[in-house]
């Protein structure tokens, strides 16, 4: 298989203009009779929906929330990035597109990243027009503030709730639509298989979550946008039923999968305070605007944080970065709290974690700006642990946070399955090794308004004329029995243990092996190890409560089995390339600390084929061109 | 900490539903109350029982996807918060724990303390947005809106749609969830121009899904995650009543 990604020819900045004028069309009459299936109702799902809908196609869209406003898109706090230059400090499309590349680690494709940047401008005007109330100046214009890896003001945020505020823009835009009747919502619905036929994709088997029944949708083209997969270490920042299932499942049917092993750990979260807990909640990274990074200098220093003076403490990003100090990249952050906590300088009650303190912030603008600006995230983080941050400061800990990797997509955001397409976190398009923050609600957008409406007409203008294929093919009939028998195996299943056990052990197998840092020799054992789990899985899960209604047993059950076949396919994908870039620490490829990366033999992005169960991944490369920019090493020096 | 928990336990949506009492123990104080839920549910597995449904998914107040009734009070004790975000702390150790679904005529009973709350995803599609084009806009900048009203309209716009305060209202009513969405949107200058026909048809809307009227009795902003006020509801009323004078009705 040659991976072709189809990037246009021109000039980068006019790859994306130039593509849009050759793409073919579909004239109305035409479109009503076109069926397109989107799963996933988060900020790609369902901009992608309502921009179907409103071109004329026939849409059905699914989540298994109760509702398409509870993805968790929902749950973005700091913010969305565009290169709109308000602030007057330098940006353009260019600097945010050089931002990108250089956070990713040169690991992702300079034309994607281009449109991102590009598209970046239009989205803040879609979202104002839907009523999304963004944080204004004084003067009634928009503001800004800084994430991290960049110099420039231009992230976009709503308070704290900056995903909550976009996502009901989107699902205001669906709703339209679903009153318009172009939308059909299957909310309480999950996708558990792709039917492929003759190499297309064709439509997609379901279980109703409330009635257990398994229903078969065919469409001419399909559509996930179902968001990442950072919950297969059990403790992350996302939602209990995050899942890799719909494009795990697509994997199976010939989807290839990209760079599995690029996860990010996010620096900032609150970290593991007993055994029991089920999340590990995100406190933002704007807090790092004004919050300062630090540990004790010396180690086993059992002080509580106020009482340690000012010259025993080490703000040991300020002192490593001096130039972006508490707003480096994240995978950079991340590693540097754990090796401070390695070290044996770590705080709080289990020494892991560091603390984020507002002490100076206060001083310097007040209590009450502080609380403007960060409010109900302090709140957030007192009503968890009982400690108020405007006084103490806060411990936080690096967390399971989002997956640069995912489906493989070409430029038209089309998997290796024609008529299959991933938007959103569920490919891996944009980010490289590591995301920027406030790209992602960026990238969903991008996708699902910008560049989806545009690519699928292109394709379905070769679908015209054809039906949607008939719902008792036995290309359904096998994807609905094969669907069918794992529901029954798991609720049959003579087992002893609860599927959460096997997640929880899981992920503490990935989240030693394979999370801030990684070996050799960590990953091959834990190769071994996912997959004694997974044989014990099968055989000992235990699933009481029947198939035909809503039990959440069977969802969970569902989502780990797909966890754990892709948790060693991590393993693999972490293995391979030796080398450290971004997210991805090998720790034998370091120089004094720092990650080395190796262009000659690895820039690349590794695309995994399936080859059946206990069969070896197949790897295909797709190698990566710099045209416009110079791989360099990254320093934030 | 051990608690004794009495739970609304309901098969189906069809089948009749009781109180049944559990004991968890093994409890710590900085456990959420979903984690306790979740703990009482490994121990129904172990014990090969159908482990009770509850609707839940992000864990951090935002989603709007948890819904318990909890001793009596939507979302448990607590002020300004989420069943997902309330903990074990806040009980004492020993206490007995009533544990319901929401209970409102627009919100039938799926299964255990799952509700279906269709009702108000249409009572949005019938207008709780803006009719802009997907994919077209103008420069954002070009509608300046002053910082107070864009905050207001925050206010409005935060609420997660949990169903609260139609739980917590003597007479089922979604008049805050509705006047939330009214509010959010005709304090913009983007959403003014459609504010007296949205509130039409979302009244209009909420009335045919059964949800009832609003006798003023702010019980619903006592209970409400994100602290919308009742003043919204004065601003509903007001968009109703121009927009239903203007119709001669
Ligand atoms: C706590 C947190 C904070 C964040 N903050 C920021 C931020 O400040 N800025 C930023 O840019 N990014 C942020 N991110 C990342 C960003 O929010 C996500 O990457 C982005 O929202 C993903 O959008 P999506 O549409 O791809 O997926 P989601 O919003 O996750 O939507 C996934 C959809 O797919 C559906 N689905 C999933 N699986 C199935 C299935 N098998 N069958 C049917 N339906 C299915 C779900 O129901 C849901 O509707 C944050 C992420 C987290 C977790
Ligand atoms: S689970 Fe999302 S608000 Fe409680």
């Amino acid at each position: 298989m040659r991976l072709d990604a189809k990037i246009p020819d021109g000039p980068l900045p006019d790859k994306w203009s130039l593509h849009k004028s050759r793409i073919r069309l579909v004239n109305p009459a035409n479109k009503r009779h076109l069926k397109i299936i989107v799963v996933g109702s988060g900020l790609a799902g369902a901009s992608a929906a309502a921009s179907f809908g409103e071109a004329g196609y026939r849409v059905d869209c699914f989540c298994f929330q109760d509702s398409p406003r509870r993805a968790h898109s929902i749950a973005a706090q700091g913010g969305i990035n565009a290169a709109k230059n308000y602030q007057n400090d330098g940006d353009n499309v260019h600097r945010l597109f050089q931002d990108t590349i250089k956070g990713g680690d040169y690991r992702s494709r300079e034309a994607n990243v281009y449109r991102l940047a590009e598209l970046s401008t239009s989205i803040i005007d879609q979202a104002v027009a839907q009523g999304v109330p963004f944080a204004r100046e004084y003067g009634g214009l928009l503001a800004n503030r800084s994430f991290g890896g960049v110099q420039v003001q231009r992230t976009f945020y709503a308070r704290g709730q900056t995903g909550q505020q976009l996502l009901l823009g989107s699902y205001g835009a669906l709703s339209r639509q679903i009153r318009s009747g172009t939308v059909t919502m299957h909310p309480r619905s999950e996708m558990l298989d792709l039917v492929v036929v003759d190499g297309q994709a064709r439509g997609i088997v379901v279980r109703n979550l409330e009635t257990g029944e398994i229903e078969r949708y065919a469409a001419h083209a399909v559509v996930l946008a179902t968001g990442g997969y950072g919950k297969i270490y059990y403790l992350s920042t996302l939602a209990m039923g995050c899942n890799a299932t719909a494009i795990w499942r697509a994997h199976k049917r010939g989807a290839l999968f990209a760079n599995p092993s690029f996860n990010q750990i996010h620096p900032t979260c609150i970290p593991v305070l007993g055994d029991s807990q089920s999340k590990l909640t995100l406190m933002s990274e704007s807090l790092r605007n004004d919050g300062r990074i630090w540990v004790p200098k010396a180690q086993g220093d059992g002080r509580k944080p106020n009482d340690i003076p000012e010259e025993e403490r080490d703000y040991y990003l300020e002192r490593k970065y001096p130039a972006f100090g508490n707003l480096t990249p994240r995978d950079i952050a991340s590693r540097a709290a754990k090796e401070v906590c390695d070290e044996g300088r770590g705080a709080g009650p289990t020494g892991r974690a560091t603390y984020l303190d507002f002490r100076d912030a206060v001083a310097r603008v007040g209590r009450q700006v502080i609380s403007e600006r960060y409010g109900n995230l302090f709140d957030m983080y007192r009503t968890i642990t009982g400690i108020d941050p405007y006084v103490d400061p806060m411990l936080i800990y690096p967390a399971s946070h989002f997956s640069m990797g995912g489906l493989w997509v070409d430029y038209n955001l089309m998997t290796t399955i024609p008529g299959l397409f991933a938007l959103g976190e569920c490919n891996f398009s944009d980010h490289g090794a590591n995301r920027l923050g406030a790209n992602s609600l960026l990238q969903a957008c991008v996708d699902g308004y910008f560049v989806i409406p545009y690519t699928m007409t292109d394709y379905l203008a070769g679908e015209r004329g054809k039906k949607p294929l008939p719902t008792d093919h036995p290309a359904f009939d096998e994807a609905a029995k094969g669907v069918d028998e794992q529901v029954r195996h798991f609720t049959t299943n003579a087992g002893k243990r609860s599927v959460d056990s096997f997640h929880r052990e899981l992920g503490e197998v990935l989240w030693d092996s394979c999370s801030i840092s990684r070996t050799a020799a960590g990953l091959e054992s834990a190769i071994s190890r996912v997959r004694d789990l997974r044989a014990e899985f099968h055989r000992d899960v235990k699933v009481p409560g029947g198939a035909d209604r809503l039990n959440p047993e069977i969802e969970k059950a569902g989502r780990v089995a797909d966890y754990l076949d892709l948790g060693e396919l991590m393993c693999h994908d972490a293995l391979q390339r030796e080398e450290s870039c971004g997210a991805h620490f090998r720790e034998e490829y370091q120089r004094d600390g720092e990650a080395v990366r190796n262009d000659e033999e690895f820039m690349y992005v590794s695309a995994w084929e399936y080859q059946g169960p206990g069969g070896a991944p197949k790897l295909h490369k797709e190698t990566l061109e710099f045209e416009y920019s110079t791989p360099a090493v990254r320093s934030y020096k | 900490m051990r608690f004794h928990l009495k739970i609304w336990r309901q098969e189906r949506r069809d089948t009749p539903g009781k109180m049944v009492g559990y004991d968890v123990d093994g409890i710590t104080a900085d456990m959420s109350f979903l984690d306790m839920l979740d703990r009482l549910n490994e121990r129904l597995v172990d014990k090969g029982e159908r482990v009770v449904a509850f609707d839940n998914d992000c864990r951090e107040g935002i989603c709007g996807q948890c819904s318990l009734y909890i001793d009596g009070r939507a979302h448990g004790p607590g002020h300004a918060t989420t069943t997902c975000q309330v903990h074990m702390r806040q009980f004492e150790d020993g206490d007995t724990i009533h544990v319901e679904p929401w209970r409102a005529r627009a919100f039938p009973i799926i299964s255990d303390l799952v509700v279906d709350r269709s009702a108000f995803d249409r009572v949005i599609q019938s207008g709780g947005y803006v009719s802009v084009h997907a994919g077209t806009a103008p420069e954002a900048n070009s509608i300046p809106i002053p910082k107070d009203r864009a905050d207001r309209s925050f206010d409005a716009a935060t609420c997660i749609g949990c169903g609260a305060c139609v739980a917590a209202c003597k007479n089922g009513s979604a008049m805050l969830f509705t006047a939330a969405k009214v509010s959010h949107l005709s304090l913009l200058p983007q959403g003014r121009i459609e504010a007296q026909e949205r509130a039409l048809k979302m009244v209009a809307q909420m009335d045919r899904e059964g949800f009832g009227n609003c006798s003023n009795t702010g019980a619903c902003e006592a209970v409400c995650p994100k602290e919308i006020s009742i003043e919204h509801i004065g601003r509903l009323n007001w968009e109703f009543l121009k927009a239903a004078l203007s119709r001669g009705k």
